[in-house]
């Protein structure tokens, strides 16, 4: 009898990764899935952390699919080796600060060496030709096979018919007439790829599974570095930068304002490690102050939380600042909305 | 029983850090994770039920979630 050959397959959670596995079991394959976490995945955490998303179902999508196709799946810790790879992209930023070729070249990589760690033949992507700007297209392919050092182990199942052969179809191991020809932004062939092997609540992410494809976290991700005068991070400043109003008044300091009372409760846990404010007359948001201020800074600081709290109308508000077990109340006049300056806000 | 704080993390941090700690782990072993992220209370139980290991409790105690599992014999 034949040898079962075994392939790793690259979960994101999104559908076209739970099909390129799908197909790959129907061709008798067995396929295990792997899962990177980047600490600026969408998926996770921040689902936790709004009062707002707790409606949501706090479903974690790579889970799901492995759960669907019944495989196992294997979630790995890549914060700190990501670093590299953000903070040094060969291949550049896409729109926003999201490195989004050489994040697959790295992660192809990975999986390849646990591929040969873990005595699997040949490693599974959902990769489609066109379907991302900036990722995936003709060109690319290549050097994410070529860079990652997967080489011709790599096989793309939706859109193989479209690239020259992989080794598991020259040998026989996959049968690359059962394989697909799937290019371009369109949904329509997933979608009914999907219907036919019975998905039909699978997730569609609208813009992708990661904050660095998103704008306004872009912006806040750049101006910490800037305010740092290095580009650098703790998987900390990732998380807070995903939650509150971020306000910078000083070039020293920026205040992390939650919005709601979820995010009080999530930057509580952040009590012992910053400087906080809290409106104590009034009803108020939890404040985080991320850097360094004098005294006039702290002021303003404290006008500014007064301003975001029940008090904002009042002449007089109280507020209260701690900083590592040492606290001050301070009585300030709520600034005017016109005297938050738009340059403030990042 | 094998204690694992997972408290302060954010899914998928308590996952893997329980899949780490159970690789280490024998057949039959049981471990109680403690999390504060409710998320964990669907994802632990689904990622047990993926890699074949048995989910012997889930709860909420005093705010923080408690997981008890016995490491199964497909890990």
């Amino acid at each position: 009898m034949e040898k079962q050959r075994k392939a790793v397959a690259l979960i994101s959670g999104g559908l076209d990764s739970l099909l390129a596995a799908k197909v790959m079991l129907e061709q008798g394959v067995h396929v295990e899935g792997i899962n990177f976490y980047t600490g600026f995945c969408v998926e996770g955490h921040t689902h936790a952390i709004r009062k707002k998303d707790k409606a949501k179902p706090k479903r974690n999508n790579a889970l799901w699919s492995a759960e669907q196709l019944g495989i196992k799946l294997h979630i790995i810790d890549i914060i700190e080796e990501y670093k590299d790879v953000l903070i040094n992209p060969k291949h550049g930023y896409g729109a926003n600060m999201n490195p989004c070729l050489d994040c697959k070249v790295f992660m192809v990589g990975k999986a390849k060496q646990w591929a040969d760690e873990n005595g699997f033949d040949f490693i599974i992507t959902g990769e489609v030709i066109g379907q991302r700007p900036m990722s995936q297209r003709r060109e690319t392919m290549p050097i994410i096979s070529e860079e990652s050092g997967a080489e011709d182990r790599l096989l793309r199942p939706l859109c193989a018919q479209n690239l020259p052969e992989t080794l598991p179809e020259r040998e026989g191991w996959v049968n690359r007439d059962e394989l697909y020809d799937f290019s371009g932004r369109t949904r329509k062939p997933q979608m009914a790829l999907a219907e036919k092997f019975g998905f039909d609540d699978y997730a569609q992410p609208a813009g992708g599974c990661c904050f660095l494809t998103d704008k306004a976290y872009s912006v806040k991700l750049v101006d910490l570095w800037a305010s740092r005068g290095k580009r650098d991070y703790a998987l900390d400043d990732i998380m807070l930068l995903k939650v509150g109003r971020h306000i910078r008044p000083r070039e020293g300091f920026k205040l992390i304002i939650a919005r709601e009372e979820g995010e009080s409760n999530f930057l509580q846990g952040y009590k012992k490690q910053f400087t906080t404010l809290k409106t104590i007359s009034h009803n108020g948001p939890l404040t985080l102050l991320d850097g360094v201020a004098d005294e006039d800074g702290i002021k303003l600081a404290a006008q500014i939380v007064a301003r975001f709290s029940q008090g904002r109308e009042a002449s007089e508000v109280e507020v209260e600042v701690a900083d590592k077990g040492q606290v001050q109340n301070l009585v300030v006049k709520p600034l005017a909305p016109d005297e938050i300056q738009e340059a403030w806000r990042v | 029983m094998i204690e694992l704080d997972a408290r302060r993390l954010m899914c998928p941090m308590p996952v893997i850090r329980t899949q780490d700690l159970i690789k280490t782990l024998a057949s039959g072993a049981n471990v109680r994770v403690t999390c504060t992220d409710p998320g964990v209370m669907h994802d632990i139980p689904a990622w047990c039920r993926i890699n074949g290991h048995l989910l012997l409790a889930a709860e909420e105690i005093e705010g923080e979630f408690v997981l008890t599992i016995q490491v199964g014999a497909m890990a």
